[in-house]
């Protein structure tokens, strides 16, 4: 026996209406919805790979409940940008050679697009810890700490090198 | 100038793509999460699956009761060992050729004998994941322990419990070279050490996924993760249809690192699929993931060097023990990787390989990332630092008295005709380390260096063919279809780099088609650093057959002999005759009005050898290699045992990089694979059950952990990849964990043996050597 309850979620954007069992996982719903950007790695909250900004803030979707996000706005990596006009974090990620397998991608650029809410001038000890839940296996990580300092000075207008 | 903006000049005037930085053409889908990897896709009236492990690693069967589990409302499925084909899943090498088919066969489910801890028990297809599992838990199964053996050592004695074959010995493999009582007698020293390596897991972030359904042609197709799309003749003589009756259709794969080069969901599906008649998706959990593939595998690893007082090595003994798990899967081949590798990239002449591999009840291992030649790098190169040591001579000056130099034959006496720059390599390293960090009163500073000789391209006895095809549409775009999988490295990326360096057009011009086993041409597995090496030459002689007729269309246009024609920047044009060009676009209408083929279809082969001699292992093994350094700094605090790596560099002549980004992009995620081998990463099994079974026991290095690589390519243009490029995938990661333990053990003054190199083994080591003064 299965209790569900019908949710409105902002998702991207869209304020969407859903029928969600009391034990479905926020990154359970949203890959349900056809959100498949959201990645799944671990369902531990390990590896960060599905992690979501909910108002603002990166959360592993797997550790939250999707009736606990009712009313609140859930931005995914597709919801910050798209191939026609990527957020400035996607476009240094592409130019930078961040991107490998891609699999980790998405929760990375919503955990850099977390840190650089709070901290628009971050050096590179903020990156790392604002990443330091987000496990890449074939990057190295080095690409994209760089990556995310090209991003933040993009965002604040300043000329790339 | 040094070598590498050498290289990059040369290849600035030579080249118009190749050896430039482009974005892959894969990374813009990535970033903003349109690229769909094999667990995105999903079909109207698909099932779940789920897989029931085994909870022990050694017990026979008794009992498996699934009726409650078939009676479950939603369950489309249960398979046991009762109602599948009287069939075994081969676990040979995967690909194309096939010639030389080991006795290597698995059970699908457990029939009657469980060999290792989450052998699969049963199959339950449902129409929810949820159901799926309640399923699984209404299964019960009797099991009756048996003995079983968990230690290659132990399992080579005399009445230690049988898990393969007669006695367990899965594959021995020798060299025997020169003369060794010879070799020892002309030796001032003597040194002798043990190494051991641990279970290693990849950990790509994807894990193992697919989904299968049957078409109208009666087709079984498969899209999944995977390295290997050729599994597919396997796939279809295990579940009994004909070859053409199976199609794998490769997606983006979220990381492999030899993790999904053997068959991991594809029988699984297959199955479910043709017992329901509907479409299902598998996908396995972390822990599924953890347990449910090959590991790499643990060598136990014995050297005994004959050296001069000059520092000369005239004879060197190795005894290798690889623990080969339950089944044989890739076990004999990564065995005969470690035994070619086993003296490093040094000239010996007084050889002797004796190596085996040892079937136990522990998770069977089978490839990754350097396969079996990174185990033996770990081993020759913290034997070259303890010959150092006793002899009292600088370790790079030690490695420099014994290089192996261009031109000279390498452990299987066969003479490689490729550049070996493994000198030049080590110095430009080592210099690059620059001045050393001070310590303090609770750190110890060491350095570390590992030179290596690392294969690409597979074993030249398989007989290894790659084929490509590229075409030109009506509209200058091109085309390029190879079955090659694209496994996050930017395999396809490159191939598109190469074509468009050939015709003469800009990277956006180019499309690859690639990973269909039933579209795109057979291009074997992306595997053993063969991708680039092997489709990149297949992909370039394809380019070039259609160039040349391009090319020779448009020396009629101009008057001309088709020397005379350049292309580049989607133009054809009269070369040192600025004035006379023409788009690339109408050179290839004129081709597609007079019927002039504007595609090509071309095999590449590598060399073609017979086997090594058995009883000397000499002959050649590989195609080609690959030589480079790794060096680092580390920090030691002795009071808590971490080390922290504060420099890191690595060398590596990879012959021409076709992408330095992407080369770079390899070497960096390389040494933080390497730094995990070395310091955190350890699959711990207890009587075969693995008690790390997620990333929270189970420690990759993370954001926190890694330096900032510093990455040195040099290039020789001398390999037998396109434009002389060499494999870089597996180099990469070779030589990083030896570099760390060196300096490790530079730093405290302590050797410790087994890796991983834990706090608590070197506060533990700290302790013993303060114990033993």
């Amino acid at each position: 026996m299965t209790f569900e309850r019908k949710l409105s979620i902002r998702i991207n954007g869209q304020t969407v209406q859903a029928a969600v069992p009391a034990h479905r996982t926020l990154l359970e719903m949203l890959r349900d919805l056809g959100h498949v950007d959201v990645k799944r790695g671990c369902e531990k909250g390990d590896c960060g790979a599905c992690a979501v900004l909910i108002d603002g803030e990166a959360i592993d979707s797997c550790l939250v409940l999707a009736w606990t996000v009712e009313g609140k706005d859930v931005v995914t990596v597709a919801g910050l940008g798209d191939a026609e006009a990527p957020h400035p974090l996607q476009k240094a990620f592409i130019a930078n050679g961040a991107v490998q397998c891609g699999y980790c991608i998405p929760g990375m650029i919503i955990a850099a697009q977390s840190m650089l809410n709070e901290t628009p001038n971050p050096n590179e000890d903020n990156i790392r810890l604002a990443l330091s839940g987000n496990l890449c296996r074939c990057t190295g990580y080095k690409k994209i700490f760089e990556a995310v300092e090209t991003a933040a000075a993009m965002i604040r207008g300043e000329a790339i090198r | 100038m040094d070598d590498t903006t050498a290289g990059q000049a040369l290849a600035n005037t030579l080249y118009r793509q190749i050896g430039k930085g482009l974005v892959r053409t894969d990374a813009p889908g990535k970033a903003v999460g349109k690229t769909k990897f094999a667990g995105d896709h999903s079909l109207p009236g698909m099932l779940h699956a789920v897989v029931l492990r085994s909870p022990v690693a050694s017990a026979r069967l008794v009992k498996l009761e699934v009726e409650k589990a078939r009676a479950l409302p939603g369950v489309a499925c249960v398979l046991t060992s009762r109602e599948l084909p009287d069939r075994l899943a081969p676990t040979d090498i995967p690909g194309q050729t096939g010639q030389v088919r080991m006795n290597t066969d698995q059970q699908i489910l457990v029939r009657e004998r469980i060999r290792y801890f989450g052998e699969p028990l049963a199959l339950i297809a449902a129409e929810t994941v949820d159901l799926a599992r309640q399923a699984a838990d209404l299964i019960k199964f009797e099991l009756e322990p048996l003995l079983g053996v968990y230690d290659p050592e132990e399992a080579m004695r005399p009445g230690a419990p049988v898990v393969q074959g007669e006695d367990n010995i899965v594959a021995t493999h020798k060299i025997k070279k020169g003369d060794m009582a010879e070799g020892f007698a002309a030796a001032d020293k003597i040194v002798e050490n043990t190494f051991r390596t641990q279970f290693i897991e990849h950990a790509f972030l994807e894990p193992e996924v697919g989904l299968a359904w049957v078409d109208e042609n009666d087709v079984i197709n498969i899209r999944v993760s995977t390295q290997v799309i050729e599994h597919f003749r396997f796939i279809a003589d295990t579940v009994g249809v004909p070859h053409n009756k199976v199609r794998i259709l490769g997606s983006l794969v979220g990381g492999g690192f030899g993790g999904k080069e053997d068959i991991t969901v594809e029988i699984y599906l297959a199955l479910l699929t043709m017992h329901t008649g509907r479409p299902v998706r598998l996908e396995f959990s972390r822990e599924d993931s953890f347990v449910g593939h090959g590991k790499r595998h643990p060598f136990v690893m014995t050297y005994r060097t004959g050296v001069t007082n000059d520092g000369l090595i005239t004879a060197l003994e190795v005894r290798l023990t690889a623990d080969a798990g339950a089944y044989v899967f890739l076990s004999p081949y990564v065995l005969l990787y470690a035994t070619v590798a086993a003296p490093g990239p040094y000239r010996i002449d007084n050889l002797s390989v004796d190596a085996k591999a040892v079937a136990t009840n522990n998770m069977y291992t089978s490839a990754f990332r350097g396969f079996g030649s990174a185990q033996a790098c770990i081993a020759y190169e913290q034997q070259m630092d303890e010959i150092a040591l006793s002899l009292g001579i600088d370790r790079i000056e030690l490695r420099r008295r014994n290089y192996l130099k261009t031109g000279e034959p390498i452990s299987t006496g066969y003479p490689i005709s490729s550049a070996i720059w493994t000198e030049k390599c080590v110095e430009q390293a080592w210099a690059a380390l620059g001045e050393p960090t001070p310590s303090t009163a609770t750190t110890r500073i060491g350095r570390g260096i590992a030179a290596y000789q690392q294969c690409y391209g597979r074993l030249t006895f398989l007989h290894d063919t790659s084929e490509a095809w590229v075409g030109v549409e009506v509209d200058g775009t091109v085309v390029v279809r190879s079955g090659v999988t694209d496994i996050g490295a930017g395999q396809a990326s490159t191939l598109a780099q190469i074509s468009a360096e050939v015709l003469g057009v800009n990277l956006s011009n180019v499309v690859v088609y690639n990973s269909d086993s039933a579209t795109t041409p057979l291009a074997g597995t992306t595997t053993a650093t063969r991708a680039t090496y092997m489709t990149g030459n297949a992909v370039k002689l394809a380019a070039e057959a259609v160039r040349d007729r391009l090319v020779g269309r448009a020396a009629l246009h101009f008057g001309v002999v088709p020397s005379e024609i350049v292309l580049g920047d989607n133009q054809i044009s009269v070369a040192d005759h600025p004035d006379r060009f023409m788009p690339f676009v109408d050179v290839v209408r004129m081709c597609a009005a007079e019927g002039i083929h504007r595609s090509e279809l071309a095999i590449f082969r590598a060399p073609f050898t017979d086997r090594l001699d058995p009883e000397t292992g000499q002959g050649q093994a590989h195609p080609d290699y690959t030589f480079g350094a790794h060096a680092v700094e580390v920090e030691v605090d002795i009071e808590t045992g971490e080390v922290t790596i504060l420099k890191s560099i690595a060398a590596h002549d990879v012959g021409q990089a076709i992408n330095p980004v992407a080369v770079e992009g390899q070497i960096e995620g390389g040494a933080a694979q390497g730094q995990g081998y070395a310091l955190c990463e350890e699959m711990i099994y207890r009587e075969g059950k693995l008690t790390t079974p997620s990333f929270a026991e189970y420690l990759i290095p993370t954001a926190m952990d890694v330096p900032n690589v510093q990455c040195i390519i040099l290039e020789s243009r001398s390999g037998l990849g396109p434009f002389g490029a060499k494999g870089i995938g597996e180099p990469a990661l070779t030589p990083v964990a030896p570099a760390i333990a060196n300096a490790v053990s530079d730093a405290i003054g302590v050797r410790i043996y087994d890796l991983p190199i834990t706090p608590e083994r070197i506060v533990a080591a700290l302790k013993a050597r303060e114990g033993g003064c």
